[in-house]
């Protein structure tokens, strides 16, 4: 009986040391990364990504003719020294296109940053509550979400004036209640788990337990949702240039080279197609790395 | 007694070997057979590939799973174990899975549900009566109105038997069914159990009972297969196997069975279970066998007969020893080593309030733990229990009494409570998965309370973390390691260590063996009574396994609907219960060692044989 029971933890260890790779214990979280970037869907989004990012970043210091500059005819086509043809006012599209995707870059990963830091506080706060704090946050959250995202805008304009920063304080308002409700909903999972319990227990605080226990653990749901969230402030930041309330010309930015090209779209597409194609290569490109990691979980979590 | 009475097989299956896509094996040289009749228990713990087996009789396997070889015949006639059975499922052999909640459509009526499988088959039309028939064969209500419920409406027994009700409809000649009891509270799974042996008695279906647990195959199995690592390693008949097992493995969980009508010192195995892929090339179990010889390391022991109807896949079957009921020794039944009273409940309440209404989950809760006694708190699921743990642990507001650590109150919330107060209770969770935080290492979740706690010295932490897993033996290499590369044993030591990281005085056990494997249940508990005797630790366990209770502790408290119904000495109220429900409970509770009087004393009816055992 005691050479059965009375194993000692070296021969245990040592044992199992033969054992140690079961498939069925998976992997622990932190290889998902690479993971999702091996398949094909997260290689794609990853390489047309960088393109873009690399177009709007390297773009302005190598754009042959400066924005504002009038080289040749308003509507002409490609030629030698415009290979993406002339603007609606004569400007060189490549150029405007060259320096076109910072802003566009800038408007959308600032608010989105703002949006999460925002709604990722708001909603682990009101998520971890047991008391008042949490309907409160939730109605002030529900607040937001009830106007219409356009008008919401608009009312902040005519309240603060056109420009780049009313612009993505307005995104911000716009995205953060979604964030908040998402991170709200899965910081009240993570809260009954047993290790939140636990850190309850020994009395952690309210910083170290959002810190230490349920920020690292909801990542996950975070992440996924970022790409569609992403790609959601693009177009909005888009849309809002197109309208003409954004940037002001002769700036220069893809959403609002799509409006201002739109008369001579017949004589030179390439000064709206080139704006929009980059455009919808950056959202989906995010939309796929975030569709590629939101599958490499659920893959490991099957194998767990 | 009837399988050996049958002319010809309901189900034979030959030479099964099941594997992975990437090619790793997952059951290798599976033989079943089956009586008309016979209901073979098919025992393994978690990743046994009992579960495979059971599906590759429905000719089914997994996404990333294939049945890469072996003979299937069901009533003489031979299949292929590939998609083309689908018409023969539920047909001619059906499946009922682990979970009936989940396993019926909550939007379907169950009348209905019953009635599509039937439509499925081209078996008849819109016949009402042949739903009324078969619910009234399991023992539900035959009538329209109890046919047009949704699954929510019913209770988790009346579930499973709507389930048995719907692989029936269709007059299959095997059922095959996996678990079905393991959700189920112990009254209603003896209920259902009865159910199966009268349905089998009365209509000559064939079931293939898949479980990892032993005690509940003793009840109804006429064989027993028992499997480890992908393999039968012993078949035979229940009597004999249970009785007399030869293959190492099964007396080892023979040994790890804690039996409530039989207490005894549980013999734990030593190592854990191979998993897929880590097979080693000889006898798998050769790594934690302790009979191997030069051989098993190298060749894969065959499944030799060694007596009739029972066969045993092992070099050394002559070398096993019977499986010794080694009576619990005096400090086990003990209560506390000094009779201070640690943890005292004064007439708790507690409640869960929403806006409508009030439930309260326990009333008029009092008891008391001594220093190094093990107090056992005894409950199906909705008794209380684990509100009454949360509430002495701080985590559920007390609604009415008190809570004293060493005669001072404690504050109801772990807020109001003391650095020193919160150290010296401890919570050691059900579900060993989500007690550790995922993303922080074992090092981590254990050097935790060390410094918060207790304040340690930061260069101190190290040795005390070595210190602390070498007290629930487990090696320091695995401190490093996160919570997804452990076993779930080595995760609920490691949730224990993070306890004793406290250096407490109490620590509240909730259910936390219940979802590990016995033999890992058996090296828990074990861990579990070494530590009360070395560091004088005063247990409080939450459990509803009376085996575990008769085990290691010395006072129980049977919990029915949040009041405690019966307390007492534990070997007491086991030997003789007085409240109803403690009484139902106790007859419910399956034991093997009952079933192996059973059988003793019929064998001594039918040969007039001397006594011999107990």
């Amino acid at each position: 009986m005691n050479n059965l029971a009375g194993a000692k933890p070296k021969d245990i260890a040592r044992r199992r040391g033969q054992t140690d790779d079961l498939v069925f214990y998976g992997s622990s979280v932190r290889l998902h990364w690479p993971r999702f970037l091996r398949t094909l869907q997260g290689i794609a989004g990853l390489v047309v990504l960088v393109f873009v990012v690399g177009v709007a970043l390297i773009g302005p210091l190598v754009a042959p003719h400066s924005l504002s500059a009038i080289v040749g005819l308003p509507g002409n086509g490609p030629g030698p020294a415009a290979p993406l043809g002339y603007d609606f006012l004569g400007r060189d599209v490549l150029s405007r296109v060259l320096d076109g995707g910072r802003p566009v870059l800038v408007l959308s990963t600032v608010p989105i940053a703002f949006t999460y830091l925002i709604g990722i506080t708001v909603g682990m706060v009101a998520g971890l509550s047991r008391s008042l704090v949490d309907p409160v946050l939730m109605r002030v959250v529900d607040v937001f979400i009830v106007f219409p995202p356009l008008l919401l805008l608009l009312l902040l304009i005519v309240g603060a004036g056109t420009g780049a920063g009313v612009l993505m304080v307005g995104l911000v308002l716009v995205l953060f209640p979604g964030v908040a409700r998402l991170v709200r909903t899965a910081t009240l999972e993570a809260s009954t788990t047993g290790y939140v319990e636990a850190a309850v227990a020994r009395g952690e605080s309210m910083f170290s337990l959002m810190r230490r226990e349920i920020l690292p653990n909801i990542t996950a749901p975070i992440l996924a949702d970022l790409g569609v969230r992403f790609s959601a402030a693009v177009i909005f930041a888009a849309g809002v240039n197109f309208l003409g309330l954004g940037s002001s010309p002769p700036a220069a930015n893809w959403g609002l080279m799509i409006s201002e090209n739109r008369e001579i779209i017949n004589t030179n597409p390439w000064s709206v197609v080139v704006p929009a194609l980059l455009l919808a290569m950056l959202t989906i490109s995010v939309n796929m790395l975030g569709d590629a990691y939101v599958r490499s979980l659920g893959r490991s979590s099957a194998s767990r | 007694m009837i399988s050996e009475l049958a002319e010809h097989t309901a189900v034979k299956l030959g030479g099964l070997r099941v594997r992975l896509r990437t090619g790793e094996l997952i059951v290798e040289d599976v033989d079943v057979e089956l009586a008309p009749g016979e209901i073979l228990g098919l025992v393994g713990e978690t990743g046994s590939g009992k579960t495979t087996t059971a599906l590759a009789l429905l000719g089914y396997s997994a996404d990333g799973v294939e049945i890469s070889g072996g003979e299937l015949e069901i009533g003489g006639t031979s299949m292929r174990m590939d998609r083309s059975m689908r018409s023969l499922r539920g047909a001619v052999i059906s499946y009922i899975p682990q979970d009936p909640s989940r396993a019926l459509n909550p939007s379907l009526r169950i009348g209905d549900a019953i009635r599509d499988l039937v439509k499925a088959h081209g078996r008849g039309r819109d016949d009402d009566g042949l739903v009324q028939r078969v619910l009234e064969r399991v023992g539900l209500p035959g009538t329209d109105d109890f046919g047009r419920r949704y699954p929510h409406q019913l209770s988790g027994g009346q579930q499973q038997r709507v389930m048995i009700a719907a692989a029936l409809v269709c007059e299959p000649a095997v059922v095959v069914l996996d678990e079905p009891t393991t959700g189920l509270d112990v009254v209603t799974q003896a209920k259902l159990l009865d159910e199966l042996v009268r349905l089998r008695d009365a209509e000559q279906i064939s079931m293939v009972y898949v479980t990892h647990d032993l005690a509940v195959v003793a009840q109804i199995a006429d064989r027993i297969a028992v499997m480890y690592a992908g393999r039968i390693v012993e078949q035979g008949g229940a009597a004999v196997v249970l009785r007399r097992p030869r293959h190492p493995y099964t007396r080892g969980l023979l040994a790890s069975i804690p039996d409530h009508a039989r207490p005894r010192v549980l013999e734990p195995m030593p190592g854990i279970a191979v998993g897929v892929g880590g097979w080693p090339t000889g006898c798998s179990f050769e790594p934690r066998c302790p009979q191997r010889s030069d051989r098993c390391a190298s060749e894969m022991p065959p499944l030799g007969d060694v007596a009739d109807q029972h066969a045993v896949r092992c070099f050394n079957w002559q070398q096993t020893p019977a499986v010794t009921t080694i009576p619990l020794g005096a400090f086990e039944l003990q209560g506390g080593t000094e009779r201070i009273k640690v943890l005292e409940v004064e007439g708790l309440r507690a409640e869960y309030r929403s806006r409508r209404e009030i439930v309260v989950a326990a009333s008029d809760i009092s008891f008391h733990v001594e220093r190094g006694e093990c107090v056992a708190l005894v409950g199906e699921s909705g008794s209380g229990k684990t509100t009454i743990a949360r509430a002495i642990a701080g985590l559920h507001p007390v609604a009415g009494g008190r809570i004293l650590l060493d005669s001072v109150e404690l504050p109801s919330l772990v807020r109001r409570r003391s650095v020193d107060q919160r150290r010296r209770v401890q919570l050691v969770f059900q579900n060993p998965a989500a007690a550790l935080n995922p993303r922080h290492t074992v090092f981590e979740a254990v050097a935790r309370p060390v410094q918060l706690l207790r304040g340690l010295e930061r260069r101190a932490i190290p040795q005390e973390v070595t210190r602390l897993l070498e007290c629930v033996r487990l090696p320091s290499s695995l401190a490093p390691r996160y919570p997804s590369e452990l076993s779930g044993g080595e995760r609920q030591r490691v949730a224990i260590a993070r306890a004793l990281a406290a250096e407490p005085d109490v620590i509240l056990c909730d259910e936390i063996t219940s979802a590990l494997d016995v033999s890992v249940q058996a090296a828990v508990l074990k861990l579990l009574t070494d530590l009360r005797a070395d560091l004088g630790l005063s247990l409080l366990l939450i459990t509803h396994d009376l085996g575990v209770v008769a085990t290691i502790a010395a006072q129980v408290l049977v919990l029915e609907g949040g009041v405690i119904c019966e307390r007492g000495r534990t070997a007491e109220v086991l030997r003789s219960p007085q409240h109803p429900y403690t009484q139902r409970l106790l007859e419910s509770a399956p034991s093997v060692a009952e079933a192996v009087e059973r059988w003793e004393a019929d064998d001594q009816d039918f040969a007039g044989s001397a006594p011999h055992g107990r």
